[in-house]
Formats: C-alpha cells, sequence, structure tokens
C-alpha cells in the first residue's frame, strides 16, 4: 500500500516544529507501524537527510517506551495496544496519517516524537515503593493475600507507564498512572503501612509537575493499552481523603512531626 | 598458562556460600558513604544490586539508555521465576533446583554458582513479595506455582504471563526510594561506551549523554556491568531493539576474558519471520507447549489448510521422537526438532520455516473458555501480529533467537578478569551452562543483584576505604575518551551510502545461517571470512546523517553494530573451537545416529574464557576445567 504521513519535525524543546509531508510506497499490511517508520528512516538517511526521532524498545507491548498520536489517538486506531503492536493492516491503501509526539506540558519534547517523561519517574521517587531493605524478608506465605486484592492490585500493576493517559486527557492529568501505583500498593498489606504518606507525595509530586487535574471525562481507560481501569482514580480520590484526615490527626498528635 | 581463578571457596557445595559469606571483609557503615559504585543497565540484575548497595550506604551512580530505569528488557519475560520453596509440597528441595539446571545447562555450568543460586533462590521471592509484587494466589491466599520444562515439580511463581514486568517494577521501586533519598544518582537516557582501568582497577568510565550528546566522565571505586545479553547480534531476535552487547564488549576489550560466546538460546516457539521488513521477533511462552501439540504435513509442500489435514496424516514429530516429554522437551531439543522437519521440506506456511502449535485437542478436551483462561493474552497477542485466530486455526511458529548463556567470564565473587569491574546477570556466563531452563534468567538476574554481590563487592572494596575520591583528571580518563570520540566522530564524517541497518541485517544473516542453531566446521569458517569483509565493508560505507552533539538514533546504533559484528567473529571461532554438541551449541558433526547431540566430556568439559589481544591479533583462550564432585556427569536424555 501507499500512504501519506505527515509527521511532526523539532529539532530540540526549544526549537519551533512543524507537520512535514513524507510519501511511503509499497508498505506491506503486515508490518507493524513501527516497522514502516524504520523504511521510510533507512530511506531518508540514504538520502542524506535527518531520520525521524521516535522511541520504541521491546516492541511487544510490554516496556512503555513507545508512544505517537496517531491520526490524533493515543497509540494509533486499535484500542488495547501500544504503537509497536499496531499493524498497517489498520489503515488503507491512500491514506493519510498524522503522526505527533505526546502532547502535554508536563511532557516536553526531547526531538521530533520523543518526548521526556521524566516527570513519572519523580512521581515514582516519592512513594512509589514499599519501604523494605533488601535481606531478612520474612517468608513469602507468612503474609496470604485475598486472592481478589492480589488480582486487583496486579491489574493495577499491570500500567507500563507509557503515558498515554496524560496526552490522551484534555487537562494532561496523570491520575490513571498515579492512582494504579497508589491502588496496587493500598490493595496489599505490605503497602498500607505507607499508604498515607504515599498518596499525599505523589499526589503533591504530581502537581509539582505540571500535570492538570482530573474531570473524569474517562478518555485515559478507552485509550490505556493495558485497560487500566478508572476504578483506580476512585480508589486512590478515597485514600487521598483518608490520608488528608490521618495526616490532620498525626499532627495533632505529634505537633507537627 | 592460564590465569583463570575461579575462588570457588573450600567445604562442601552447602556450606560453601555460607562460609564464604562468613569470612570475607566488610566495609564498615561510615566509610560504604565515601564508596562510589557505579552500575550501568538497570534490568533485574542491575536494578537490584544498585537498590541494594544504595541502602547498605554505597554511594551509587546508575545507567541506562532508556528513558527510565523502569524499561529495561527484563521487562518482557513472560513466564516465571524458579525458587526451591516447595510450597507445592512435591519433594522440591535446593539441590534438586541445583541438580536440574546443571542437567538441564548439559553440564557445562560451574556447580558451586548454581547451588548458591538454588539457595537463595527462595530469598528472592520473599524478598519481592515485600517488595509488593502481585503474585499469582490461590484461594486461600496463599503463593500458586506451575511447572515449566525440563523439570519434574512445580516451583515456578508467576504473575499471569506479565513476571518480568511485575519483578523488574519491583526493584525499580526499590530503585525508587533510593533515588528519593539521594543515594543513587540516576542517568537516564546515557550510554557507556567505555570502562577506564586505573592501575590494573575499573575506576570508572565514559558514557555519552544521549539527548546532548555531550561526552561525560565518571568515576567510581568499582564498576558494575548488568546490561544483559547479545542475542542482538542476530538481528532478528526476541530482545528489544536497544539490546546491546557494548558495555560487555568494551569491558572485554579492557581485559575481561568472555566466557563461552557460542552458546546462544534458540526459543522454539517464536511467531515466524513474515517478511524482509521485520525488525524484531515475538515469543509466544514457553506455557503454550503443555497444551499445544506440535506438528507438520506427513507430506512434503503439503499446501492444504492445516484443519483439512486428517490427523493419520500429521507427524507429531515431538510425540514420536521423545515419547517421555513429548512437547515439554527442553528449549534446544524443541528448536532442533523443528528445524529438522523444515530443513527436510515439511515446513509449513508461505516460507516453510514454521511448524504448527496445535490447541484443538486442548479446546476438545477442556473447553474454549478453559484455553483463553490460561492463554488468552497470548492468544491476543498472537491474532494481533499474524490476523489469524488461533482458538480456529493452529498457530504457526518458529525458533528464533532468545537469550544468551555466553557472557562476562566471572568468579565465584562475580568479578571479571579486571580487579574492581563485576558482571551481572545475562552479561555474565555463569549458571546456565550450554542452556537455560525456563524460568531461570530471572531467577539468577535477581539472585546477582539482590543476595551475591551486596556481600562480595565488600570484600573487594575493604581495600578503598582510604583511597579517598576518584579523579577524572588523569590520563587514564583523558586517553578513554579520546577514544570514544574519535570512533563517534569517524561514524559522522565517514559519509557512506549504506544505513547501519543495512550491515546489521547482513550480520544477523551470517550469524543464523552459520552459527545458529546448528554449526559446522565449513559454515564457521566461512563465516569468520564473511564478517571480516563485512567489517571492512562497515567501516568504510556507513551512513550516520547529523551530529555528535544532539539525539542521534543512528549514531547509537552504529556504535552498537561496530561491537555486534566484532563479537560475531567470536562467536564463531569459539563455536569452531568447540568440537562437541552441547545444549544451545550444536555441531553438525558431532551427533548420534540419531540425531541427538554428543558432548565430549573428556577434551571439552571447560569454560571457554577468551582474552582480547587486539585489533588484528587472534584471542587467546583460556579454559576453566569445570569438576562435577557432588553430580554424575551423564548423557541428557528425554526419550
Amino acid at each position: 500500500m501507499n500512504l501519506l504521513l505527515k509527521i511532526w519535525r523539532q529539532k530540540g524543546p526549544n526549537e519551533q516544529g512543524k507537520m512535514v509531508d513524507y510519501p511511503v510506497t509499497d508498505i506491506s499490511e503486515d508490518m507493524s507501524f513501527l516497522e514502516m517508520l524504520d523504511i521510510l528512516n533507512d530511506q531518508l538517511v540514504v538520502k542524506g537527510e535527518e531520520p525521524v526521532s521516535f522511541d520504541h524498545d521491546c516492541r511487544e507491548g510490554i516496556c512503555g517506551m513507545c508512544s505517537l498520536y496517531i491520526n490524533g489517538q493515543a497509540h494509533g486506531p486499535e484500542r488495547l495496544i501500544t504503537t509497536c503492536q499496531l499493524h498497517m493492516r489498520s489503515f488503507k491503501d491512500g491514506e493519510t496519517i498524522y503522526i505527533e509526539p505526546w502532547r502535554a506540558k508536563a511532557f516536553p519534547v526531547v526531538k521530533d516524537l520523543v518526548v521526556d517523561r521524566g516527570a513519572f519517574d519523580r512521581i515514582m521517587n516519592v512513594g512509589g515503593f514499599v519501604s523494605v531493605n533488601t535481606g531478612g524478608a520474612q517468608d513469602a506465605n507468612c503474609l496470604p493475600v485475598s486472592k481478589i486484592d492480589a488480582d486487583k492490585a496486579f491489574d493495577a500493576a499491570t500500567c507500563i507507564g507509557c503515558g498515554a493517559c496524560v496526552a490522551t486527557c484534555k487537562n494532561s492529568s496523570a491520575m490513571l498512572f498515579v492512582s494504579a501505583k497508589v491502588s496496587q500498593l493500598a490493595l496489599l498489606p505490605q503497602g498500607k503501612i505507607e499508604a498515607t504518606e504515599r498518596v499525599l507525595n505523589m499526589v503533591e509530586q504530581m502537581d509539582v509537575e505540571g500535570f492538570g487535574n482530573c474531570t473524569n471525562t474517562g478518555a485515559c481507560e478507552v485509550e490505556c493499552p493495558k485497560g487500566i481501569s478508572l476504578e483506580n482514580i476512585a480508589r486512590m480520590n478515597r485514600e487521598y481523603i483518608v490520608a488528608g484526615v490521618m495526616s490532620e490527626e498525626k499532627k495533632e498528635v505529634t505537633g507537627g512531626f | 598458562m592460564s590465569t583463570l581463578n575461579s575462588k570457588i571457596p573450600e567445604g562442601p557445595l552447602d556450606k560453601k556460600w555460607s562460609d564464604h559469606k562468613d569470612h570475607i571483609r566488610l566495609v564498615n557503615p561510615a566509610n560504604k558513604r565515601h564508596i562510589d559504585i557505579i552500575v550501568v543497565g538497570t534490568g533485574l540484575a542491575g536494578g537490584a544490586a544498585a537498590a541494594s548497595l544504595a541502602e547498605m550506604g554505597y554511594s551509587v551512580k546508575a545507567f541506562c539508555f532508556q528513558d527510565s530505569p523502569r524499561r529495561a528488557h527484563s521487562i518482557a519475560a513472560q513466564g516465571g521465576i524458579n525458587a526451591a520453596k516447595n510450597y507445592q509440597n512435591d519433594g522440591d528441595s535446593t539441590f534438586r533446583l541445583f541438580y536440574d539446571t546443571i542437567k538441564g545447562g548439559d553440564y557445562r555450568a560451574r556447580e558451586a554458582n548454581v547451588y548458591r543460586l538454588a539457595e537463595v533462590s527462595a530469598n528472592i521471592i520473599d524478598q519481592c513479595v515485600a517488595q509488593g509484587v502481585p503474585f499469582a494466589r490461590d484461594y486461600g491466599g496463599l503463593l500458586d506455582n506451575r511447572s515449566f520444562g525440563g523439570v519434574q515439580v512445580q516451583r515456578t511463581f508467576y504473575a499471569r504471563g506479565q513476571t518480568g514486568q511485575q519483578l523488574l517494577l519491583g526493584a525499580y521501586s526499590a530503585m525508587s526510594r533510593q533515588i528519593g533519598k539521594g543515594t543513587i544518582k540516576m542517568y537516564n537516557r546515557h550510554e557507556m561506551l567505555d570502562v577506564v582501568v586505573v592501575n590494573g582497577k575499573a575506576r570508572g568510565i565514559i558514557a555519552r549523554n544521549l539527548i546532548t550528546g555531550e561526552i561525560e566522565r565518571h568515576s567510581a571505586h568499582a564498576v558494575i556491568i548488568a546490561t544483559g545479553g547479545y542475542g542482538n547480534v542476530f538481528f532478528l531476535s526476541t530482545n528489544a531493539m536497544g539490546s546491546n552487547v557494548t558495555a560487555a564488549w568494551k569491558i572485554h576489550k579492557k581485559g575481561a576474558f568472555f566466557g563461552n560466546p557460542c552458546y546462544t538460546q534458540i526459543h522454539p516457539t517464536c511467531i515466524p519471520v513474515s517478511g524482509d521488513h521485520q525488525s524484531k521477533l515475538t515469543l509466544m511462552s514457553e506455557s503454550l507447549r503443555n497444551d499445544g501439540r506440535i506438528w507438520v504435513p506427513k507430506k512434503k509442500d503439503d499446501n492444504r489448510k492445516p484443519v483439512d489435514i486428517p490427523e493419520e496424516e500429521r507427524d507429531y514429530y515431538l510425540e514420536r521422537r521423545y515419547p517421555a516429554f513429548g512437547n515439554l522437551v527442553p528449549r534446544d531439543v524443541a528448536s532442533r526438532a523443528a528445524k529438522e522437519r523444515c530443513d527436510a521440506g515439511y515446513g509449513v506456511g508461505k516460507s516453510k520455516l514454521a511448524v504448527y502449535l496445535d490447541f484443538s485437542d486442548a479446546i476438545k478436551r477442556l473447553g474454549k473458555d478453559a484455553v483463553a483462561a490460561k492463554y488468552g493474552n497470548l492468544f491476543q497477542m498472537y491474532a494481533k501480529i499474524t490476523d489469524e485466530d488461533p482458538y480456529a486455526t493452529p498457530m504457526r511458529i518458529y525458533p528464533a533467537v532468545h537469550y544468551t548463556m555466553g557472557g562476562i567470564w566471572v568468579d565465584y565473587d562475580l568479578m571479571t578478569t579486571v580487579p574492581g569491574l563485576f558482571a551481572l546477570g545475562e552479561a555474565n556466563f555463569s549458571d546456565h551452562g550450554a542452556n537455560r531452563l525456563g524460568a531461570s534468567a530471572l531467577m539468577q538476574g535477581l539472585a546477582d543483584g539482590y543476595f551475591v554481590i551486596p556481600y562480595t563487592i565488600g570484600d573487594y572494596l575493604a581495600d578503598d576505604i582510604r583511597t579517598g575520591k576518584i579523579s577524572t583528571s588523569t590520563p587514564e580518563f583523558d586517553e578513554a575518551e579520546k577514544q570514544v570520540k574519535e570512533r563517534l566522530n569517524h561514524f559522522i564524517n565517514n559519509k557512506g551510502t549504506k544505513p547501519v541497518d543495512h550491515f546489521h541485517k547482513k550480520l544477523g544473516k551470517i550469524m543464523w545461517d552459520k552459527c545458529g542453531m546448528a554449526r559446522n566446521e565449513k559454515g564457521l569458517k566461512e563465516a569468520i571470512a564473511e564478517i571480516q569483509e563485512l567489517k571492512k565493508e562497515f567501516w568504510k560505507d556507513v551512513r550516520v546523517p547529523g551530529s555528535l552533539n544532539e539525539f542521534n538514533q543512528e549514531l547509537e546504533k552504529a556504535g552498537r553494530v561496530a561491537d555486534f559484528i566484532e563479537l560475531g567473529e567470536l562467536m564463531c571461532k569459539d563455536a569452531l573451537n568447540r568440537n562437541e554438541s552441547c545444549g544451545g551449541h550444536f555441531r553438525e558433526e558431532y551427533q548420534t545416529e540419531e540425531g541427538e547431540a554428543m558432548r565430549d566430556d573428556a577434551n571439552y568439559a571447560y569454560v571457554a574464557a577468551w582474552e582480547y589481544k587486539g585489533e588484528n591479533a587472534e584471542p587467546v583462550l583460556h579454559k576453566e576445567e569445570l569438576k562435577f564432585e557432588n553430580i554424575k556427569i551423564a548423557q541428557r536424555s528425554y526419550k
């Protein structure tokens, strides 16, 4: 098939970007979307032009490195997959395809289609963990977890941190991402001890990074390649309110320490 | 004369590790703060090591080429992680896990290391659960297990088909905590381009900031390489696109011996290549062989649809050849059998390089819903890639490069032949011998990172408590940086005619055809000559656009492919040297009449550790003899 690609090109974070047309020919429908871009890039290199930069690594939908806004949708037209799992059979011969980077203030463009998602790491650094050092953990079966909670925690834990939720959200909110981690750890006994500090710290960092708030449009859940549920946001809100009350009580008892 | 000292502790097998830990030197907490450790790679081994060392009080600098440590390719592991917990009461023990691993590795691994691995396996599960890793559980709330190839117990812990992801995110969370505390300084989108050796000791690295292109110097008292395997030397593999050998190859050129480079694991069940555009291969988990039956038509060039081929005209060749293990023979055996059928002209699909993995019996027996509950996500993945419905028609599968057992040679303390330079996880050669069993890679990565290096590195660093900060303004750093820059400049200024991928694909084809699932003397010799030719062509004609001081993905690839080319040659030389068949290394000259692998224990029960001698010099082979004192060495049989 033959296609016209309209791709966002931007030299660097502070440069002006623009859409550029690239016709591609003889694309097989068995190719993945990123393989189609590989072919375009090899052609550009031979012609002496700069290839299009885009993030990718595992190419099997799990590392969360690939991104791309394709025809106005995060990870393209199909549901429950990442861009690297998208195949050209999802497009029609002669089609024009618009390819843009994730758009969010908290994800500045590095180059072309590559953005900086460091904000996600920084949110994790303030609470996305259980404070346990290596060594000396008790036997794993000393801590039974009901299957229902374990399965729910797992569902939340499958988030790949790609940022599609943020890119999709009209407010560029990171609530789905943050709530997935808060939920995973809130559902497990291991995570309960630090639940209060965790949710307060992670939400605070989320605001510091410049993500917007949640207005319950639910677009994030629809575009999430792993199907992370909105239920997690509800759980985080609950955790947050409880944590607010708890931390007030704590201040009264400890005098602020 | 050999310079290898594996430093295996004295004493009985089951006491070696505890005795060793009790007697090696320690570094006190006040001194740890003044000691810097560099960890390159943030997968299971690197992530676990960085977090644990930082918790202990060392000052850690961690590096990864991805945009976040959470993306390392450990994340893609599907099936599970082995541990000798015996939760299923089926007679599992440390010794049995040790025994299965040595046997599965075709008697080419070091006993003491494998025993230690089995010993700490149970601690890994405890540690991960404490971190909040959501393993599968049963209705009583306790941990669930499943079975994997080559063993007779249920010792595999899992988190649906995403065990690697959950374990890696556990290690990442432990790292995040230390990054937040400032005990780990994290360098994302940085690539190590050389190690710096001062007075015979590893004292730092040269790294490129992949965003700005800046070349940076980083010093430390010890350097840990945990950068994974080199399967991408074949171009097509199940590895991530960025997985590379560069860190391991650079340290090899600075004095670290490379162990058993020819030991490659070809995984039997992957989605076949669909055309020249293909950039990577996708694995279908080994667990599918629990219920799927593998077959090809009995007639050559049978172009009927698989569902139209009657039962009596199908050859279930694994069940035919290996009645005892059937479809669950180890990976090396299953892969070779598929290749044998396809080479003989019985392959299926457009390319004829595929066999069927058929679930119709399982669907009849268990019902479609039960099969979907077990394998749904894999079936969906298959359907997305091939546009075929595996519930209605058999999957087409073919072997693909998946894992490399070979790697940097290390002693019992995981130290390479360069003092102060350590290698962990898939990047080292240890533990899996000539063939790795399923669900053992995650175990090894985490064992090295959480439970081995935190102890053994102290013994080395105890000498460094008075050293003070290592300066980066030394002639050694100057020289290493100069060489790195010269090479990068060459790529940019070369202005050849062909993109990097052109050469990478060519290399991959040579390796797959002549150093892949089956090797022979003639082919290997041809491959060596062809690779030498390709190397010249690459340096003359590669084209890398853009400039040095910017985000430049083609430049990154060029450096990696240059190293893969050199590694490919060493792999062929190692395969040529090993005149036997063992595990993933199958030399066509050494097989039984039935086509089974023939080991030569009298002459090849050793680790081949290669020493780099310079650009145009032959590498020198050092041998570490393998002694089997606790296991009777025997022919593997799965018949």
